[in-house]
């Protein structure tokens, strides 16, 4: 019996097929307006490698997850990324998901949560504040973080997205310079997301979610955290691969 | 006090028409009605009077937009939606009310109180901050007393020790009521659901007779209690046992207290100022100055307004264990300062007990809907 692992976000979807604790295929999509389609081109692409609903399992998480109509078990994503999280760095600590909407501070011990925190109706700390703002810039993720790595600190303040992006937009008037405000950017987010953490402290900590492939912002958190932050390849997948180990218990 | 319609009751729906025509009978009728927003309020004082006391809590988003015509955007939900009720003429109980009477708790409702006494005639109360200080008592009984001065000249009645003796006697038998119904879900599995007990009070705060409001509960309770026994019961044993804390609950029982019963887990516990703390304490029946037992019982009810509030912790540590808790989810509604800095010591009280803790600030809107129930159910599935 396969065990297949949906994490549906709300910018991007990510599928894991395990079998037992192992990996046997993943990949992401963006989720896109429909999330019933997107489940279903799911159920076809995994129709097309011999995966369906008479040899596997299915279990949904992410806030997409009533959006799957052919799930076994419908879990949420923090229970999910505590899990997944433990399979990937097998030990206890602190996962931070900055996920698009929304960011969480998720502490677990052998994968099982005990404490998380969520940021509250406000997107500064999400990847949705990121996202505006590189927009704004004409710049992608990956660059923002190369443009900030040369750059000088400067303060962003305003901790609502809608009121940083005219902070931001007055800083291009002025002429400040694209790699400081690219500085300014990231660490908004780092301030922001280890603000949240403090409530959910650990030895170390594991970033998962959509920034875990970032290294710069990796190394920022880690220096304002004061503790080691760890990520993996599949730290985007976290979510859905604690999905898929849901289903063998 | 005029007696007439509101000029938009044609606009309203059905429901709503209803209790506009029912609180005009009653007025009608010569029926003296006095609406009121706290637990503070010493409520056996204005029956003694004869007068019908209904709760004007605020408990809908219908009309904060209203209100914040005049209000600031970043207020508490609660007193938005209690001003909005009284600006828009979209409540009978605010509009037909001869009388409301407020408290200074909060700051917020202080405030707004000098702004609805422009629409209605308002009575404040003047709450001490805390109950320790050695004159405490003192002030709180002489405000009572003029609340019952005001009352007597305002009605033109006299509310004599007799009466409010027999005030005292039923509104006993109401909070022994009450209490009944909440113990019930002290059993394992608990009697019923817990969105149910809160939607039973919330309906009885707008009985104009309190021995109706004493029948409901129980009927709910025999009701409760029979299915129980036939085994009839609505909730599972597998259901988390939440205790909710916090701000007053009244207007997110769907927001926040259906969402926690409909995925997995159950309310055993409403520690909110309508909860058992409250119900429990009797007023002494046989009292000699019976104005002064009353008064007395009244400050002792704990509200993150006071200052220190030690018994609400010392409070909700024993209903962790009397309703075997497994988790304890605490309501802070937006911009309710007290609450949520006190909510810091709940915090550690709760986690030094062992027993997992979460707060979620909301208001009455439906914005946030998504992401409270992925709080609620990731919280559920951690237990």
């Amino acid at each position: 019996m396969y065990q297949v692992g949906i994490d549906m976000g709300s910018s991007a979807t990510k599928t894991v097929v395990m079998e037992g604790e192992k990996i046997l295929g993943n990949w992401m999509q963006p989720t896109g307006y429909s999330t019933l389609e997107t489940s279903q081109q799911i159920l076809e692409m995994l129709k097309n490698q011999g995966i369906t609903k008479d040899n596997a399992r299915f279990a949904a998480t992410g806030y997409g997850r009533i959006s799957i109509p052919y799930a076994d078990e419908v879990i949420t994503e923090i229970t999910c990324h505590g899990k997944g999280a433990y399979y990937l760095f097998h030990e206890n600590g602190t996962v931070i998901d900055v996920g698009g909407q929304d960011t969480k501070g998720i502490q677990q011990k052998n994968g099982r949560v005990f404490k998380f925190l969520m940021n509250d109706k406000c997107s500064a700390g999400t990847g949705k504040f990121l996202e505006i703002m590189t927009n704004r810039l004409g710049v992608s993720l990956d660059e923002l973080a190369e443009l900030a790595s040369g750059g000088q600190n400067i303060t962003i303040s305003s901790m609502c997205t809608v009121f940083a992006e005219s902070e931001v937009i007055s800083l291009i008037g002025s002429g400040t310079s694209r790699e400081d405000i690219a500085n300014g950017v990231i660490s908004s987010v780092v301030t922001k997301v280890s603000q949240l953490i403090s409530g959910v402290e650990s030895e170390q900590y594991f970033l998962t979610g959509g920034l875990c492939g970032n290294e710069y912002f990796r190394s920022q958190l880690e220096k304002k955290l004061g503790k080691t932050v760890r990520t993996d390849p599949l730290g985007r997948y976290a979510g859905a691969i604690g999905a898929a180990l849901s289903i063998c218990r | 006090m005029a007696n007439e319609l509101p000029a938009k009751f044609d606009e309203f729906v059905e429901a709503r028409k209803q209790g506009f025509l029912a609180a005009k009978e009653f007025k009608e009728k010569g029926g003296k009605l006095a609406g009121f927003l706290c637990s503070y309020t010493p409520l056996e004082v204005l029956m003694a009077g004869g007068i019908s006391a209904v709760g004007l809590c605020g408990t809908s988003n219908e009309t904060v937009p209203d209100a914040e015509k005049v209000l600031p955007k970043n207020l508490c939900p609660l007193i938005k939606s209690t001003y909005g009720f009284a600006y828009s003429e979209k409540c009978p109980y605010t509009y037909f009310s001869d009388i409301i009477i407020g408290e200074t708790t909060c700051d917020g409702k202080k405030k707004m109180y000098e702004l609805l006494s422009e629409l209605k005639d308002v009575y404040v109360l003047h709450l001490p901050q805390g109950q320790g200080r050695p004159y405490s008592k003192e002030i709180w009984y002489q405000e009572v007393k003029m609340l019952k001065e005001r009352l007597e000249e305002k009605f033109g009645i006299e509310i004599t020790d007799e009466a409010l003796r027999e005030a005292v006697k039923k509104r006993n038998k109401l909070r022994r009521a009450i209490t009944e119904m909440y113990e019930l879900q002290a059993n394992v599995p608990p009697v019923m659901k817990g969105s149910q007990m809160m939607l039973t009070l919330m309906s009885g705060s707008f009985k104009f007779d309190v021995d109706e409001y004493i029948d409901g509960v129980l009927n709910v309770v025999e009701k409760a209690k029979a299915d129980y026994a036939a085994g009839k019961s609505t909730v599972s044993t597998k259901d988390k046992r939440i205790l909710l804390t916090g701000c007053p609950s009244g207007g997110v029982i769907q927001k926040i207290g259906m969402v926690i019963e409909n995925n997995g887990g159950v309310i055993v516990c409403l520690d909110d100022c309508s909860g058992e703390r409250t119900n429990r304490m009797l007023i002494d029946e046989d009292a000699d100055d019976i104005l002064r037992a009353i008064s007395d019982r009244y400050l002792e009810i704990n509200c993150s307004v006071m200052t220190t509030n030690e018994a609400r912790l010392e409070n909700t540590r024993a209903m962790i264990e009397k309703y075997k808790v497994d988790g304890v989810i605490e309501v802070v509604l937006q911009a309710c300062h007290t609450f949520n800095v006190e909510s810091v010591k709940v915090c550690r009280m709760v986690e030094d007990m062992g027993i997992p803790y979460m707060k979620l600030e909301t208001d009455y809107s439906t914005a946030d809907n998504g992401q409270l129930e992925t709080r609620i159910s990731a919280f559920l599935e951690m237990l």
